[in-house]
């Protein structure tokens, strides 16, 4: 339950941090809050060799609502998030996803860029980065990019960070007041992790019905995932009780959940539709 | 490696390697076993410590993570007397083997100096991060609930 032995700096700058990172060859990681790292570095299931901590980067810990959307850097922390009250009309739905995640102590340590970097399949950052077309900006040796969330999520835990760049900044786009939204979650425990997760939001055209609609789950894959034929299955319609039963049906038949300590597949199959249910009248009402 | 930050209101300095946690530099090089550690790994909440006045996991924080921090254990809760909050736990018998009840007693006092006003609801949901297994959570709550009306004296004066 101790971490193995590794190197340790806390540099001024990202080009700092940067040049660290490269120089440690792949053997280097970032550290922030920690809060994913440490329980892999006890179970040494992380061995890293250099840790490369930013809490002397500046500015990477700020929350701006723009007209383009919500930027938030990496080092921005739940309850940051939490706390932060503009957030519940400039994004609600990142607002209402960020009170299921995790317990009050981890939320005072916990950070934006941690929970995408980590990508854990369950976790609901990357779910609701994924959901909402997000962009995310990374620093490494040879610049700066610009990564859709669809393109950056590859597996459990993996993600197309290399080992000399470092996440920076997530760029939620712009969300207007009439958006219908819903975030659901089940787990155990509030505040465990996910069995399985949905955020939705769509958009009313001048007849009441859906349109944009967007809908990603979590826990369910390797990565978080959008449910393209329960989006199609509510595009075009008014949301009553039919439209609901059949993007609940339609997400049902598009996953193929894994099987594990925690559920069987049926029961994250059955779990994802009800929760959109819930969702989806949740939305409308 | 050299760090230096402060512990209940006084300086101190310690030498530690980079991987020490802060609760094993705290139990181990500073000498305050009131902060307990259980799982090490971010589950259990007994190692809960007060970081600039915010609970956190001291086994998922390095030490030299707190280099230049304030950093408050149990220890720095109470001096002779017992703390309201303590004065709480032991009048609802809010603690049996007692393992677990550091980590309460700072989660809590973290909270209910924040939130003097918080409801069971919220008191419920705050100490969801942290586990007894004596399974003693109803005269826990009892205690919290019960000690708020010292911190919103406190408040009020502050």
């Amino acid at each position: 339950m101790k971490p193995s032995a590794f190197e340790y700096a806390s540099p001024a700058t990202l080009e700092e941090a940067v040049s660290l990172l490269h120089a440690g060859n792949g053997n280097a990681k970032i550290i922030s809050g920690g809060q994913s790292l440490m329980p892999m570095m006890a179970f040494r299931l992380a061995v890293p060799e250099f840790l490369v901590d930013l809490k002397h980067i500046p500015d990477l810990n700020i929350i701006r609502i723009a007209d383009d959307g919500v930027h938030l850097g990496a080092r921005v922390r739940w309850c940051d998030i939490a706390g932060d009250a503009r957030l519940l009309t400039a994004h609600p739905l990142l607002a209402e996803a960020v009170t299921h995640v995790a317990h009050y102590q981890i939320r005072n340590r916990g950070t934006v860029g941690g929970s995408l970097a980590h990508a854990d399949p369950s976790a609901e950052m990357p779910g609701v980065a994924l959901t909402c077309d997000a962009l995310l900006t990374i620093i490494g040796s040879s610049g700066t990019r610009i990564e859709k969330a669809s393109a950056f999520f590859t597996g459990p835990l993996q993600t197309t960070l290399e080992a000399d760049e470092i996440l920076t900044e997530l760029h939620l786009p712009a969300w207007p007041a009439a958006r219908r939204w819903a975030f659901k979650e089940f787990a155990r425990r509030k505040g465990d992790f996910a069995m399985a997760g949905v955020a939705l939001f769509y958009d009313l055209d001048g007849n009441g019905r859906a349109e944009n609609a967007h809908i990603g789950a979590i826990g369910v894959s390797d990565c978080p995932i959008r449910l393209g034929a329960a989006e199609a299955a509510l595009n075009g319609n008014v949301v009553d009780d039919n439209t609901i039963a059949a993007v609940a049906a339609a997400a049902r038949a598009e996953i193929d959940p894994p099987s594990d300590i925690h559920a069987p597949a049926a029961y994250r199959r059955a779990l994802v539709g009800t929760l959109l249910a819930r969702g989806l009248t949740q939305s409308a009402g | 490696m050299q760090i230096e930050f402060e512990l209940n209101g006084a300086t101190v300095g310690t030498s530690v390697e980079a991987r020490t946690s802060l609760a094993d530099c705290l139990r181990d090089n500073l000498g305050k076993t009131g902060t307990h550690l259980g799982c090490e790994h971010g589950v259990c909440g007994a190692c809960t410590v007060l970081v600039n006045g915010e609970a956190v996991r001291a086994c998922l924080m390095l030490a030299v993570q707190a280099n230049g921090d304030k950093v408050v254990t149990v220890e720095g809760l109470s001096s002779d007397n017992l703390s309201p909050l303590q004065a709480s736990f032991r009048k609802h018998h809010a603690l049996q083997c007692g393992f677990c009840t550091p980590g309460f007693i700072t989660t809590a006092h973290a909270l209910l100096t924040a939130e003097p006003d918080a409801d069971e609801e919220r008191i419920r949901d705050v100490l969801s991060g942290n586990l007894c297994r004596c399974t003693g959570y109803v005269p826990i709550i009892e205690a919290v609930l019960d000690a708020r009306k010292f911190y919103a004296v406190q408040k009020e004066k502050a």
